[in-house]
C-alpha cells in the first residue's frame, strides 16, 4: 500500500484546449534539431561537421566540463546544418532523416543482470543520461555521484498537461525496466509518485521501486513538490529526477538496445485548430505541425513548448524541445482592453481571487492569452497570499526576495534548494504585481550555481 | 503611447503620469514575457479598488454624521439625512481634493524621477487620511502631514509596497505631534460655523474622551454602533466598518486572523483593566469606541506594513488590540491609543516575522536532521 498525500494548496487553471484523447497525426520528420540548450548546465563541443552520416544514437555533442555526457542524433541521416546564434553559441544540429531508421545497437537487453557501471555507461553513451536532472539547482546529473534517491512523477497536474495514462499506460514494460536500471544508481531507491486524482493509475503496478500517492491541484503533480513531501533535500543531498517520458525511453534503451525517443505529444491551448495528441520526435520542426494553427499570423500566435506556467517559447520555426511533451497554442493579448480592471463581472477573464467571479463558475474553461492584465510593482500582497497555492513547507515571498537580493545565507535558508522555478509558477501566476517570481528564483539558482562552482 | 512620451522624446519627463492615465482607462496591452505566459485578470489596481469600495461606507455615513452633529451642537435639528449628508459632503470634500492633489502629485514626481509607472498604492492612503483626521483640521495642515507621510514614510522607501509603516497612519500622527490643539480636546471634532451659537453646555469632546460621561448625544451600545458620536470622519460608525470588513474578508485582501486576534487583544487588556477596577467601561464597549474598529479594519490590516507570515499575524494583531487598551487606560495624556498602537506595531512587524520564520526553519531543520 502507497503512502498517499492530500495537498490542499494549490491551483488549477482552467484553460480551454484540452487534447482529446486520440493521436490525430504520426510524424516522421524531414529535419531533426538536437537543442544543448534544452539541458540546463550543458556546454557543448561540437563532434559533427555538415555533412557527417549519422545513425540513430550517434553523438553529436559532448559536454565541455564533462566529456562523458553526450547528445545524440533522434534519427539516421546526414547532419544538415549546424546552428549558431550570437557569439556563435551553439543552438542546434540540424540532422536531415534519411527515413531508414539505422540504430546504434549499444547492446543492453536486461537491465536486471547490469551493473552500475554498465548503466551509466549505457546512459552516458546513447545520450540518455542528460535527461536525468540533479536536484538541487535542475542541472544535469553528474556521472561521477550516486544520489540520495532518484524521484520519478507519473503525472502532471499543469494546465492541459498531457494524460499520462494516455500516453504511457501502455509502455508500462519499458517504464518498469527503466525502474530496474534506475535502481542501480542511487544507495536509496527510486521513488514514484503517482496520481491521486484518478480512479487508478495504471503506474501502481510498478514493482522495484517505492509508491507515493498524490492528490490535490497543480503543482501536486511536480516532482519537486513530491519531493519536499517524500523526503526533502538538505544542503548536503543530491538528488535525480527523471521525467516519465524519459523514463520509458531509458526502459527501452534497457530492452531493445536503441535509441528511441519517440513520444505522444498532446497539441493544446486556445489557438488550436485541433486539440489531439502527435506522435513524433524531440527536435520535430513546428513547421510539421502547422496545420493545428492554420493560418493564423505569427504575431498574434504564440507557440509554447511545455505547459503555459513554465513553457518555453519555440516559435514558428523552432523545434519541439526534448522534454516537451505537450504544445499549448496561445493568443498574444496584445489588445488593450478599455476599463477591464474597474468592469466589476469580467466573467471571460480567471482569476484565482475572489474580487473577480471565476469562483461562480467553477467548470467554466478560459480562452486565456498571455496578456500580463495589469502593471508590474513591487511586492504588495503578503506571504499568504502566494503561498495557498504552493503546497511545499517555504515561504515564497521571503524566497524570491532573498533571490532577488542575491544573498545567498538566506536564499539556503528559505529553501533555494528544494525549489526549482516550475514549482513556484502558480505563484507567479496569482500575483496581482505581476512580478517574474519564476525568473527571480532561475537568476537565484544561476547565482548558486556560480558561487558553488 | 505616443512617441514624444517615449525615452528619448520632448515629453519623456511627462512619461509616467501619461502611463498612469492611460492605464487608468484601460488594461495596457503589455504581453509576458518571461516565466508564466498567462496571468491572472487580478491587478493591484482592481485589488486597491475593492478597499476603496469597502471604506465607501464609513466614508459616506462619516459625511452625515459631520451634518448631523453640527446639527446637534447648534440646537438645529432640521435637516433631513440627505440635507445633513450633503452639509457633511461639503465639509469633507475639500480634505479629499487636498489630500490627492497632494498626495498624487508627489508620487507622480517621484514615480517619474525613478522612472517606473505611477503605482496605484496612494489611491487607498489618500482615501483614508480624510477619514481619520477632525473634520475641521486646516486644509494647510492637512496638505503638510500628507506631503510629510508620503514623502518620508514611503517615497524614500521606494515607493509603494517598500514602505514600513502606513502613510494614512503617518499623516495622523504628524498632525497629532504637531498641531495637538487641533486634534484632541472637545472644540475639533464637529463643525461650526465660527458666527454659529452652541447650544448651552454642549461639548464636542468624544465618548472617549469624556469616557462615558453624560453627553448631548447618547454614549450607549447602539449609539456608538451605529456611530452618531463625534469624531474623526470615518472612525464612528462600526456598523458601516463591519460592512467594509465583510467586502475585505470575503475577497481575501485583508486578514481575518490580525482582525480577530485584534479584537482578543482588546478583549483580553480591557477584561483585565476590568478585573483590577482601573476601566470604568466593559471591555467588549472599547471595541466600539474611538478608533479601534476602523484601525484594526483598514489600517492594521494593510498587507505591506503587516506581520508577513500567518503565524506573526496572530502576534502582530493581539499586540495592537492590546497596547491600544493599554493606552485608553494607564496613559492620562492621550485618550485614544490605536494610531500609536498601529504604528508601534508596523515598526514591529519585520521583527515580528523574524522571529516566526526563525522559530519555523530552525524546526524544519531539526526535523529533516532526524528523517
Amino acid at each position: 500500500m502507497s503512502q498517499t498525500f492530500v495537498l490542499k494548496k494549490g491551483l488549477d487553471i482552467p484553460v480551454a484546449g484540452e487534447a482529446e484523447l486520440r493521436v490525430s497525426k504520426t510524424i516522421a520528420p524531414g529535419i531533426v534539431a538536437v537543442q544543448p540548450t534544452d539541458f540546463k548546465g550543458f556546454l557543448p563541443r561540437l563532434l559533427v561537421k555538415e555533412g557527417d552520416p549519422v545513425l540513430c544514437g550517434s553523438p553529436v555533442a559532448a559536454d565541455k566540463k564533462n566529456a562523458g555526457i553526450l547528445l545524440t542524433s533522434p534519427v539516421s541521416g546526414t547532419v544538415r546544418q549546424i546552428v549558431r546564434g550570437e557569439k556563435r553559441k551553439l543552438l542546434a544540429i540540424l540532422v536531415e532523416a534519411d527515413g531508414k531508421r539505422q540504430s546504434v545497437d549499444f547492446d543492453v537487453r536486461d537491465a536486471a543482470s547490469l551493473d552500475d557501471a554498465q548503466v551509466r555507461e549505457a546512459l552516458l553513451q546513447s545520450g540518455l543520461w542528460p535527461a536525468l536532472v540533479q536536484r538541487p539547482y535542475g542541472v544535469i546529473a553528474d556521472p561521477a555521484l550516486r544520489p540520495r534517491d532518484i524521484f520519478v512523477s507519473t503525472f502532471s497536474t499543469a494546465p492541459l498537461a498531457p494524460d499520462a495514462a494516455f500516453c504511457l499506460g501502455g509502455e508500462l514494460s519499458a517504464i518498469q525496466a527503466g525502474v530496474y536500471a534506475l535502481s542501480k544508481l542511487t544507495d536509496g531507491k527510486v521513488r514514484v509518485g503517482l496520481d491521486g486524482n484518478v480512479a487508478s493509475s495504471p503506474f501502481a503496478a510498478l514493482k522495484g521501486c517505492e509508491l507515493y500517492t498524490f492528490k490535490g491541484r497543480h503543482p501536486a503533480g511536480n516532482v519537486g513538490v513530491q519531493i519536499s513531501h517524500i523526503a526533502p533535500i538538505r544542503k548536503e543531498d543530491t538528488v535525480w529526477t527523471v521525467s516519465l517520458a524519459s523514463l520509458a525511453a531509458i526502459g527501452k534503451l534497457f530492452t531493445t538496445g536503441r535509441y528511441d525517443v519517440r513520444r505522444k505529444v498532446a497539441v493544446t491551448g486556445p489557438m488550436a485548430l485541433e486539440c489531439a495528441y502527435v506522435d513524433t520526435l524531440p527536435g520535430t520542426p513546428m513547421k510539421e505541425l502547422r496545420a493545428f494553427w492554420g493560418n493564423t499570423p505569427a504575431e498574434e500566435l504564440r507557440i509554447v513548448g511545455g505547459d503555459v506556467l513554465s513553457g518555453k517559447v519555440i516559435g514558428p520555426e523552432g523545434y519541439l524541445g526534448f522534454f516537451d511533451t505537450q504544445l499549448t497554442l496561445l493568443r498574444e493579448g496584445t489588445d488593450k482592453e478599455l476599463l477591464g480592471w474597474i468592469r466589476p463581472l469580467r466573467f471571460n477573464q480567471f482569476s484565482a481571487d475572489r474580487s473577480y467571479f471565476s469562483w461562480l463558475l467553477p467548470k467554466k474553461k478560459y480562452a486565456m492569452d498571455t496578456n500580463l492584465h495589469g502593471g508590474a510593482r513591487a511586492f504588495l500582497m503578503n506571504d499568504g497570499y502566494y503561498a495557498r497555492v504552493l503546497p511545499m513547507d517555504i515561504y515564497p515571498v521571503f524566497l524570491a526576495k532573498a533571490c532577488l537580493a542575491g544573498d545567498i545565507e538566506k536564499m539556503e535558508k528559505f529553501g533555494i534548494y528544494e525549489v526549482l522555478p516550475e514549482d513556484l509558477a502558480t505563484c507567479e501566476f496569482v500575483d496581482p504585481s505581476k512580478n517574474d517570481i519564476q525568473d527571480m528564483i532561475e537568476r537565484g539558482i544561476d547565482l548558486m550555481l556560480k558561487e558553488m562552482a | 503611447m505616443n512617441k514624444i512620451f517615449e525615452k528619448g522624446g520632448k515629453l519623456y519627463w511627462l512619461h509616467s503620469t501619461v502611463d498612469a492615465f492611460e492605464t487608468f482607462l484601460h488594461v495596457p496591452g503589455t504581453v509576458t514575457k518571461k516565466g508564466s505566459h498567462v496571468r491572472d485578470a487580478i491587478d493591484l489596481k482592481r485589488l486597491l479598488i475593492l478597499v476603496v469600495i469597502a471604506a465607501a461606507p464609513a466614508a459616506l455615513f462619516g459625511m452625515w454624521n459631520v451634518g448631523y452633529q453640527h446639527g446637534l451642537a447648534v440646537g438645529d435639528l432640521r435637516l433631513n439625512i440627505l440635507g445633513n449628508w450633503w452639509y457633511g459632503f461639503l465639509r469633507v470634500l475639500p480634505l479629499y481634493i487636498v489630500s490627492y492633489a497632494v498626495g498624487l502629485g508627489i508620487e507622480f514626481a517621484s514615480c517619474q524621477i525613478r522612472g517606473e509607472e505611477v503605482s496605484e498604492g496612494y489611491l487607498v492612503s489618500g482615501f483614508f487620511i480624510p477619514l481619520i483626521v477632525p473634520v475641521d483640521i486646516p486644509l494647510w495642515m492637512l496638505a503638510l502631514a500628507v506631503a510629510f507621510a508620503v514623502i518620508f514614510g514611503k517615497e524614500v522607501f521606494g515607493g509603494t509596497g517598500m514602505n514600513i509603516v502606513n502613510p494614512a497612519i503617518l499623516a495622523r500622527a504628524f498632525l497629532f505631534f504637531s498641531y495637538p490643539n487641533y486634534m484632541s480636546g472637545s472644540s475639533c471634532w464637529i463643525h461650526v460655523k465660527p458666527t454659529e451659537q452652541l447650544v448651552d453646555g454642549f461639548t464636542g469632546a468624544t465618548p472617549l474622551a469624556l469616557d462615558g460621561a453624560s453627553a448631548q448625544y447618547g454614549t450607549g451600545f447602539w449609539d456608538l454602533f451605529i456611530g452618531t458620536v463625534p469624531g474623526s470622519v470615518g472612525e464612528t460608525s462600526v456598523i458601516a466598518i463591519l460592512l467594509g470588513a465583510v467586502i475585505l474578508l470575503w475577497t481575501g485582501i485583508a486578514s481575518w486572523k490580525i482582525m480577530l486576534s485584534g479584537i482578543l487583544g482588546v478583549l483580553f487588556v480591557g477584561g483585565l483593566g476590568d478585573l483590577a477596577g482601573i476601566s470604568t467601561i466593559p471591555c467588549y464597549m472599547q471595541l466600539l469606541y474611538g478608533g479601534f474598529a476602523f484601525g484594526i479594519v483598514f489600517m492594521a490590516t494593510d498587507p505591506v506594513t503587516s506581520a508577513q507570515t500567518e503565524c506573526g499575524k496572530w502576534i502582530y494583531g493581539f499586540l495592537i488590540g492590546a497596547l491600544c487598551i493599554t493606552v485608553r487606560l494607564v496613559n492620562p495624556g492621550y485618550a485614544e491609543g490605536m494610531m500609536l498602537a498601529i504604528l508601534l506595531c508596523n515598526v514591529l512587524a519585520p521583527l515580528i516575522d523574524h522571529c516566526v520564520v526563525s522559530v519555523h526553519l530552525s524546526r524544519k531543520a531539526k526535523k529533516l536532521k532526524t528523517a
